[in-house]
């Protein structure tokens, strides 16, 4: 404890220190540059006018450089404008050429690419051809970029103050003062916990959504006229999203800059841009005003890709699973499941990750388990698997107990319960050809060989809807649906009873991500076999599970059929889930932030608690006192529909 | 906005029931193939391993055969008979040369070859095995590799003396300490990949992932790394050669030609004696260098490429 | 970050008491024992048995171990076998040549690496990038005798500067005149060095800037000098520091080469006399004495390597 106190007082001390050196360094700057960054300001403000084309693309043209030196097309010819005010969405899927034509505006092709023709016309200036140094005078200044991952893009040994306000200091148009006044400023308006000292922290020293909103500051401080968001809320929980997202919205109307906003999410889009771009292949398919391409769409890309929008998690949405395959006993069963990761002295785990979870699921089911990153899910499912021995409870198999560790359990109960990775990438094994990694586990648990196993590989690729073919290639010539195919396909190889499914479509675009689940829809229907579906994607679940498991911090905070789950009461964490979907209507981020009853939606550290409920601090109906210091006890709805809180079901209601 | 209204709507042409498909992700890395320099890196291997191999045969005089039997002075400039003259017991350098150039890769071929066997077993083991034992194993390698390799060397020669069965045991053991730290290193990086837990769920044997999951992952930046400890084990035979530990007379190789013809260079006589063998010693590890060079930065992308 | 060096410590302190037994007992497997050895083969048994007495060669080996260990510690480093003289005069008389051509080569060699290996980062695929590359990537493979032996060639037979072996005595001479008089075993290690440091401090700082935070700064209009000496190189300080002490610690061996091929006496030729004569106790010192510095230069390595690290200097 005490070190630490000391060494934030030496942070603290070297960053004064720092700034002292820093704001020399920028008076010195000024003393020769004041004149002309005062005539470039004025200029720049009397340039201000709402008809402003702030960024222009003009048949715009990209290549991509292979190794033998030929070029392939990756932006084939695009037009559109940025006004000023005005937020500008790229939509459309990996490979799309979305981001690298964000990047255009700051005239920078990433490395293997190049400009091929056109124009790109920032301010009314054409910024392709223009040398490294000329380009730096805008970087920055006139135009600033915003990536994907927060994380990534600060540099991790140097204090965020002095990255956020680097651009506006060393391109002359701000002293060291001012920058810091305006990023005090801009901590403030993004409300970020701390203004007064968030920046003098070093990046890995504050959370993931308060590192992508420092991103934010860092961009804004430089008041640019053109700022470029490459799908800065992607990685992030719903939850955190919504809260981010509000404080983009917000900051950008407030400085009235122009923005190109690069996202796959219609429903993201819908919130924040007035104008819609989509691509497809490097080409536009459609462009317009956000109304008219959300509400009426023509060309049959963009249908497609509203088509694939996944409805607001509500009850009634769910296929109706058959009951044709129901047992007396559910096929898989957990029963007051503790686990964790490490050993302690007392036999316990060190991290406790889960505490008290009950899950059955029937057969020809689905089980969604739903949370936020860090909330257990993924662990749920190694237990299931045999991965991760739980400290406490048992797991049944067909209403028999079924050994904790995997090493224990006979083939024939391996072959019933099956694991599909969420990263095809890592999950198929790259030096293996496709018919060896679905003939294995065939090989494996049904002792097939030669031409029988041939059929049986044959027979799985047209399950999952692949050509024959692909059974000569290796992972890598595969896409990327079409490796969570053979992913799939490697599971049920093994005609499971149980098919455990973790985050099977996060990585996946949506439309992709869509076919995959009417996959297992089908699947499910024509086998009678049962998914344990882990997804943090509460639509995805709402539409395609028989019941759903809400997991806080390690603890089921409320569990029950899907209808009944996402229908009042609801436990406040779920109401939170639910509200914070995004809706793929214009208004919705405003209607619901007036709406939020949470206050403190953005996930600080989430800790499993040994007493009281976890959801606490976030919790807006919390009782102090009372929820803080006693385990909230079990409220149970009609229909095993199960509820932890201390609050009545009837307060739980509206 | 007020300004919507002049925002106009666009829409591409299209074909009714064109479907579109999922885009590719990008094309798959074409076959590899060698640039110029590592070609030429490959064609001076080729020609060192052709002498190692038929170098004794094709050799105009024996080991230590005197050229001039009737003229002996040591340090004769090159002439017929002799075309890179002779060495300080006036033998013909060339013929020298060719017989050890088979002993200097000959012995730091199997010396490598042993490194790898035993680096590699352990190394994976250890990477499969319990976190007891792993470290136990992990720590001795430490302390062996935290000594400096010729220091090793030369108290294995001080306590049993030197012969070429004792400097390939030697070698391949201190290079073993090297490729056992990187077996591990990828064997563990390989182990956490969910293919080889999914192989785990499946109920599979350890022999099956060690031969079929992990060991094809494991060879590619193994076969590479093969190259560059080739390099270091040539340098570590040729040192102890030079510094008289190594190959004993009258059995040569290049390392220990350097030490037996310094006097050439000291004494300002003659400057082929020396500079023969080393260049020979250079040129090798110099083209393997080159051929490894190549061969990671292209299964690393060039670096310098991509910026 | 302390718990962490402590650890660091710790394990170094491991290594070395590893490194003794492995040294210890190494030399133990000699044929033919110690006083054997001194005696010479006419010695009587008698005489041999009593001689081995006073060594102390009759306890068990863990006894002679311990006993070594604490007079190792106390800088008693034995007496050579061949000479019968104490091990620390043997290296009073030689150790000044080691050390000043070692620290020479560090002062020179490795200022002039790291600036032309972070100056091919800079500039990486022109003319001068590709050059340096191609010159380190050759000088990297070759052995440290190919670079004298041509250095030999171009300054003694083709300039007629100089001379082939390091000859005279270095008493009383300044700076410069050291340096002139081991300029080509410094000038060799220089580029042995140099070959490595260049490779190795040019791939780190382009492994930084090929990293996510770069091409942010690239985008915030940030200067090719700033990105360098702000961004990347506050990153890669620790994996150059690491390359530095590596490389330091070569110096270590490739100093023996180089003895040897210049002639002039040094703590290397020394331990080269003491394999050829199996003079172990002269070994034994020796080897501590090389593997001490070796273990040492590491220690320093990976500590500053956590000292430059921010993660570890400021946790949560």
């Amino acid at each position: 404890m005490a070190a630490a106190k000391k060494s934030a007082k030496k942070t603290a001390k070297k960053a004064t220190a720092k700034k002292a050196v820093a704001s020399k360094a920028a008076k010195k700057n000024t003393a020769t540059k004041a004149k002309a960054s005062a005539a470039k300001t004025s200029a720049t403000k009397s340039k201000r006018n709402m008809d402003d084309v702030v960024f222009e693309a003009r048949d715009l043209r990209i290549h991509a450089i292979r190794d033998d030196g030929s070029e392939l097309p990756i932006v084939k010819g695009v037009d559109f404008k940025v006004r000023r005010g005005e937020v500008v969405a790229l939509i459309g899927e990996s490979g799309s050429g979305k981001t690298t034509i964000s990047l255009s505006a700051l005239g920078y092709c990433k490395p293997g690419l190049q400009f091929a023709g056109g124009e790109a016309l920032l301010m009314g200036e054409n910024v392709i051809g223009k040398t490294t140094e000329e380009l730096r005078e805008s970087r920055g200044e006139k135009v600033a970029y915003l990536a994907q991952s927060a994380a990534a893009t600060f540099n991790p040994s140097i204090l965020i103050n002095e990255q956020v306000t680097e651009a506006p200091v060393l391109h002359g148009t701000k002293t060291q003062e001012e920058a810091d006044a305006k990023a005090l400023q801009l901590y403030k308006a993004l409300e970020l916990p701390d203004p007064e000292n968030i920046g003098s922290r070093y990046p890995h020293q504050v959370s993931g959504g308060q590192l992508q909103r420092l991103m934010a500051a860092m961009a804004l401080c430089g008041e640019p006229d053109l700022l470029v968001l490459d799908e800065p809320t992607t990685a992030l929980d719903v939850t955190t999203q919504i809260e981010v997202l509000k404080a983009f919205k917000g900051v950008i109307k407030e400085e009235g800059a122009a923005a190109i906003y690069v996202t796959h999410d219609l429903a993201v889009v819908a919130q924040i841009a007035d104008h819609i771009v989509v691509l497809y292949n490097g080409e536009i398919k459609e462009a317009g005003p956000v109304d008219t391409i959300i509400n009426s769409p023509q060309h049959p890309y963009t249908k497609r890709l509203m088509a694939a929008i996944k409805p607001l998690p509500e009850a009634g949405q769910g296929d109706g699973s058959s009951d044709d395959y129901l047992k007396d006993a559910p096929v898989l069963e957990v029963k007051d499941i503790d686990a964790g990761y490490g050993k302690s002295s007392d036999g316990k785990p060190k991290v406790m990750v889960l505490k008290d979870v009950n899950v059955a699921i029937e057969r020809g089911k689905t089980v969604g388990i739903i949370g936020e990153s860090g909330c257990g899910k993924s662990t749920l499912a190694r237990v299931f698997a045999g991965l991760l021995p739980p400290s406490e409870g048992e797991i049944m198999l067909d209403g028999q107990g079924l050994a904790p560790d995997l090493k224990d359990r006979s083939r024939e109960e391996l072959k019933k319960i099956q694991f599909v990775y969420q990263m095809a990438d890592t999950a198929l094994n790259p030096r293996q050809q496709i018919k060896d990694i679905l003939g294995r586990p065939v090989e494996f648990y049904s002792g097939l060989s030669g031409k029988q196993r041939r059929d049986r590989v044959n027979e799985l690729l047209e399950m999952v809807e692949l050509p024959l073919a692909f059974a000569d290639r290796y992972p890598h010539e595969l896409s990327g649906g079409q490796k969570q195919r053979v992913n799939l396909a490697r599971a049920l190889a093994a005609d499971p009873e149980v098919v455990l499914c973790d985050e099977v479509t996060s990585a996946l675009d949506t439309i992709v991500g869509a076919n995959v689940i009417e996959l297992l829809k089908g699947l499910r229907k024509k086998t009678g076999v049962s998914y344990v579906f882990i997804s943090h994607d509460l639509s995805t679940v709402a539409s395609f599970a028989d019941e759903i498991v809400v997991l806080y911090a390690g603890r089921v905070a409320e569990q029950g059929p899907t209808d009944q789950v996402l229908s009042p009461p609801y436990h406040p964490y779920t109401r939170l889930l639910v509200s914070s979907v995004p809706e793929a209507r214009v208004g919705w981020l405003e209607d619901t932030m007036a709406r939020q009853e949470s206050t403190a939606g953005i996930a600080g550290q989430v800790q499993l608690t040994e007493v009281g409920c976890p959801f606490f601090e976030r919790c807006p109906l919390a009782i102090k006192g009372t929820c803080d210091t006693t385990n909230p006890p079990q409220r149970v709805d009609k229909n095993k529909h199960v509820i932890e809180c201390h609050r009545e079901l009837s307060e739980l209601g509206g | 906005m007020t300004k919507k209204q002049e925002i106009e709507h666009y829409v591409a042409p299209y074909d009714e029931g064109v479907s579109f498909d999922e885009l590719p992700d990008s094309e798959p890395t074409g076959r590899f193939r060698l640039s110029w320099s590592g070609w030429l890196g490959a064609s001076i291997v080729a020609f060192w391993v052709f002498i190692a191999i038929f170098g004794p045969a094709l050799a105009p005089l024996g080991e230590n055969d005197l050229p001039f039997p009737d003229d002996y002075s040591e340090f004769q400039s090159p002439r017929e008979g002799a075309w890179l003259g002779t060495d300080v017991s006036d033998r013909d350098i060339l013929s020298r040369l060719m017989y050890g150039a088979g002993r200097t890769i000959g012995i730091a071929f199997a010396a490598t070859v042993l490194a790898y066997f035993i680096g590699v077993i352990l190394g994976i083991g250890a990477a499969i095995s319990s976190p007891r034992v792993d470290m136990v194993v992990s720590r001795i390698n430490d302390a062996f590799l935290s000594l400096p390799t010729i220091m090793l060397g030369l108290v294995v020669v001080a306590a049993v003396g030197s012969s070429i069965p004792v400097l390939i045991v030697t070698a391949g053991v201190i290079y073993a300490t090297v490729v056992f730290r990187l077996a591990r290193a990828l064997g563990q990086e390989i182990m956490v990949m969910d293919f080889v837990e999914a192989a785990k769920v499946r109920g599979e044997g350890r022999w099956w992932i060690i031969t079929r999951e992990i060991w094809p992952n494991a060879a590619m930046p193994l076969l590479t790394d093969f190259g560059l400890r080739l390099i270091y084990v040539i340098l570590f035979i040729s040192s102890l050669s030079f510094l008289g530990l190594g190959v004993q007379p009258p059995q040569s190789d290049w390392g220990s030609m350097v030490r037996e013809n310094l006097g050439a260079l000291s004494y300002g006589q003659s400057v082929i004696p020396v500079l023969a063998p080393a260049l020979a010693i250079a040129t090798l590890t110099v083209a393997i260098n080159l051929v490894v060079d190549d061969i990671s930065a292209h299964s690393g992308g060039k670096l310098s490429k991509r910026l | 970050m302390t718990q962490l060096i402590l650890k660091r410590l710790g394990i170094g302190l491991v290594t070395v008491l590893a490194v003794s037994l492995i040294i210890f007992f190494g030399t133990k497997i000699l044929p033919g024992d110690a006083a054997q050895i001194r005696l010479g083969q006419s010695a009587t048994p008698e005489n041999v048995a009593a001689f081995r007495a006073r060594l102390g060669l009759d306890q068990p080996y863990i006894v002679q171990y311990l006993a070594w260990l604490k007079n190792f510690i106390q800088g008693d480093l034995g007496t050579s076998l061949a000479s019968d003289v104490p091990i620390s005069s043997l290296i009073a008389d030689r150790y000044h040549n080691t050390v000043i051509v070692s620290l020479l080569t560090a002062a020179i060699g490795v200022p002039i690496s790291l600036g032309l290996g972070i100056l091919a980062a800079m500039y990486p695929g022109t003319v001068y990038d590709r050059f340096l590359t191609l010159i380190s990537v050759s000088l990297v493979a070759a052995p440290e005798f190919f670079t004298a032996t041509l250095l030999v060639i171009f300054f003694v037979f083709v300039l007629d500067i100089g001379n082939a072996i390091v000859v005279g005595s270095t008493e009383g001479k300044g700076l410069f005149e050291l340096i002139d008089h081991f300029a080509l075993p410094i000038t060799t290690l220089c580029f042995v060095i140099a070959s490595q440091l260049i490779r190795m401090s040019r791939a780190a700082v382009l492994n930084v800037m090929s990293s996510p935070y770069i091409e942010m700064a690239i985008l915030k209009g940030v200067s090719r000098r700033r990105i360098i000496f702000r961004h990347a190189l506050l990153n890669a300080i620790g994996p150059i520091v690491n390359v530095v002490a590596l490389n330091l610690a070569y110096l270590v061996t490739g100093v023996i080469v180089v003895e040897v091929y210049f002639g002039y006496n040094g703590l290397a030729t020394l331990i080269v006399q003491g394999v050829q004569t199996r003079d172990y106790v002269l070994i034994q010192g020796l080897g501590m004495i090389f593997c001490l510095t070796y273990v040492i230069l590491m220690l320093i390595a990976d500590i500053a390597a956590y000292a430059s690290n921010a993660r570890l200097r400021h946790p949560k």
